[in-house]
């Protein structure tokens, strides 16, 4: 009912158009923004249409990440999928496997006569999305990666200094402990666990999180998350715990509410959580660089991206994929990138729009800002470029599912962790032979 | 056993004629899916279905060498008893005092019936709130009586809460048959007994409750089928499963798997296995528990 709603609604839309659009070519782009990033993903689409006179970009929102890739491939099934789909990270080897299904970028680009230099992304950024053999299979749009917050009120109220936040894990222990004979509830607390506490940990520690090159090598990577580097820092959270350090709050990006209320004082999350906290937050606020620890040679390496990227798919008119390509032409300027960074609050993509934001003053203005970029343009080593398995998304569940198996002490870190690697080698094996045509 | 009185249609097509509109709907909203869902289970395909391959029982194997597949089962069982007995006993007893009310009793009916109308989803995000162990009031209370309410890291208490959304969403249209039922239970039997000597609750139960019988058993069936099927928005809205796998149901799993994950030749096996699971158990109720049952 409601894709019908959205189709009505759009054919309304676009019969009124008509009278004044008639020589354009519409490029339909299905996406998963909301509320602020919602409006600037129109703006994107404004600006362009307004720019030329031979395309039209219509966005339309399709539901969560999870709902418009399923959308958009039953649409595809049906034979009327759009030209321009919006999908997360997690989503990443489903789309690459898929390969009659989808048009590599570069490919696109190339069609159409577009200059298109992906050694202008930033190298963790443009590495999660290029096939083992050097093909860019999908465009950069919104890449997030894993910071630290902290709640500056409560480190002062807890005699803590906030100039210079915790950067390791023993600091962090220490901190927490302050925070908690202060009277604090919630001294810690971490949303999206796994790509969190297991994921970007092993990229920023320069381990491997699962074999050939994490993924990114072949679909025949298998997870070896249970390092003893992995099963200490595990058992590290499970112990503060157990002392009340670090409070349980819940899968996804739920538990970023409890820092917003004050609840908790520290949180690793996205950096794509700073919107929120910069217009929610009642109280002063830091961010910093994820902690590492000390001990561990190389650490602190590089944080892997989260976020979406765009993917074109196969089945449409040349002339279409023509205007796709003069769209994302548009998008790949500094100019645009570097105002859609200042106003998300994602990542700048190119390494031009970084060096633009900083030459305007940005960082200086609010500072903090830069702590994702500056953990990101790093050059990457092969452990840390970026995670990318088939099966993700069910992972990802299993992540939680053992996690949370040892904050309520029902398994120890290694039991824990060793169930993580054969579960989801078992998805992995799956995946291989499901996509090894 | 007297012999029964037929009543037999002349014409051959007529009755064929009547039947076509039910048997269509049946075969495109069930046979039709089943029948996919069949073929699916036995393929591996990408998600986008450019490339199907046929692996015969493959995706059944993985299924089984699933320990936590295994679980689901268990874990299953536990919520749909809960929610079928706790749904219909509770409801019963609602319909009983309801039906002894005489002033405001359409109020409140119209109370009771209002659950019924609210979206399962919108059911899990109710309780979850509630029970919210930050923010729930619930919560704040069950601390104050010293239960500390945890339901993010204490099995138990998030298969609690999802069966409480469960039955509450459900007590509705049990209340709804039951109250039907008693009311077309004759008065005359009930003022009998009364006569008789017999109190309240020896009405109920050798009058009421044998009379209330079939309607009894069908909501039995439809309770388990609403367990079974009609709960995954629920547990997405309020546990996701968890914590571990405390509350990953049979159908969660495969809302989860074949919608989220999209690996849709393992989702089909499961829908299929449910499907197995479902005719057998309608059937054993219709073979024993139905014997007991008074029309």
């Amino acid at each position: 009912m409601n894709y019908k709603t959205i189709a009505v609604a759009s054919s309304v839309f676009a019969l009124s158009l008509a009278g004044t659009a008639h020589a354009q070519t519409d490029i339909q782009w299905w996406h998963s923004m909301t509320a602020v990033n919602g409006e600037w993903v129109n703006d994107l689409a404004k600006d362009f249409n307004a720019s030329q006179k031979d395309y039209r970009i219509v966005p339309t929102f399709k539901g969560t990440y999870d709902e418009s890739m399923t959308g958009a491939i039953a649409a595809f099934r049906a034979g009327n999928a759009p030209h321009i789909l919006q999908v997360f990270e997690v989503g990443t080897a489903t789309m690459m496997a898929s390969k009659s299904a989808i048009i590599p970028v570069g490919q696109v680009m190339k069609d159409a006569g577009v200059p298109f230099n992906p050694a202008a992304y930033v190298p963790a950024v443009a590495g999660y999305y290029t096939a083992p053999n050097g093909q860019m299979l999908s465009f950069p749009f919104n890449s997030s990666t894993t910071i630290f917050y902290f709640n500056k009120d409560a480190f002062k109220a807890a005699g803590i200094s906030t100039d210079k936040p915790p950067s390791t894990w023993p600091e962090v222990v220490s901190a927490a402990a302050k925070l908690k004979a202060s009277g604090h509830k919630c001294p810690f607390t971490t949303a999206w666990q796994g790509w969190t506490q297991l994921e970007s940990f092993s990229a920023w520690h320069n381990v491997e999180f699962a074999t050939k090159r994490n993924g990114l090598a072949g679909l025949d990577a298998r997870m070896v998350v249970n390092s003893p580097l992995h099963q200490r820092h595990i058992e590290n959270l499970a112990n503060m715990s157990k002392q009340g350090l670090f409070v349980y709050k819940g899968r996804g990006n739920v538990p970023e509410a409890s820092f917003i209320s004050g609840e908790c004082a520290m949180i690793n999350t996205s950096s794509g959580f700073y919107g929120n906290v910069a217009k929610n937050a009642k109280f002063a606020y830091g961010l910093a660089p994820l902690p590492y620890y000390p001990d561990v040679p190389g650490a602190p390496q590089n944080t892997v991206i989260g976020g979406a990227s765009l993917w074109v798919l196969a089945g449409k008119k040349p002339a279409e994929y023509k205007g796709v390509a003069a769209f994302f032409n548009y998008l790949s300027s500094p100019e645009v990138q570097s105002a859609s960074h200042k106003r998300t609050g994602y990542l700048p993509i190119t390494t031009a729009a970084y060096e633009l934001t900083e030459k305007s003053g940005f960082y200086k203005e609010k500072p903090g800002t830069d702590v994702a970029v500056t953990q990101m343009i790093r050059k990457t080593t092969d452990k840390s470029r970026g995670i990318r398995l088939g099966n993700y998304v069910q992972i990802r569940g299993i992540e939680d599912e053992e996690l949370e198996q040892v904050w309520s002490g029902k398994k120890t870190a290694k039991e824990a962790l060793d169930s993580i690697v054969s579960r989801g080698n078992e998805l992995l094996e799956r995946f291989q032979k499901a996509n090894k045509g | 056993m007297a012999a029964e009185k037929r009543v037999v249609f002349r014409s051959a097509w007529l009755p064929w004629a009547l039947l076509t509109p039910q048997i269509i709907i049946i075969a495109v909203f069930f046979f039709w899916p089943a029948g996919q869902a069949l073929l699916q289970s036995l393929q591996q395909s990408d998600a986008f279905g450019t490339s199907v391959e046929w692996v015969g029982l493959e995706n059944f194997r993985n299924l089984v060498n699933d320990p936590t597949y295994l679980t689901s089962f268990k874990t299953t069982a536990v919520f749909s008893v809960l929610v079928a007995v706790l749904g219909i006993g509770i409801s019963l007893l609602l319909a009983v005092f309801a039906d002894r009310i005489v002033r405001g009793a359409t109020f409140y009916k119209t109370l009771l019936i209002w659950p019924y109308a609210v979206a399962p989803a919108v059911a899990g995000v109710l309780w979850l709130f509630m029970f919210s162990p930050s923010i729930g009031i619930v919560a704040y209370w069950l601390r104050a009586v010293g239960i500390d309410w945890n339901h993010l890291l204490n099995g138990p208490q998030a298969m609690a809460l999802i069966v409480m959304a469960a039955v509450w969403k459900q007590i509705s249209y049990n209340f709804l048959f039951f109250l039907a039922g008693l009311a077309s239970i004759p008065k005359s039997l009930i003022e009998a007994a009364a006569i008789d000597g017999a109190r309240p609750w020896r009405r109920f139960w050798t009058i009421q409750f044998p009379l209330l019988s079939p309607t009894t058993f069908f909501l039995l069936v439809i309770n388990m089928v609403y367990a079974f099927f009609d709960t995954f928005a629920i547990i997405d809205a309020s546990t996701q499963g968890g914590p571990g796998t405390e509350t990953k149901i049979l159908i969660y799993k495969l809302y989860y798997d074949g919608f989220k994950a999209l690996d849709l030749g393992g989702s089909a096996a499961q829908s299929v296995v449910l499907m197995f699971i479902v005719i057998v158990l309608t059937v054993l109720q219709f073979k024993f528990v139905e014997k007991k049952v008074n029309y």
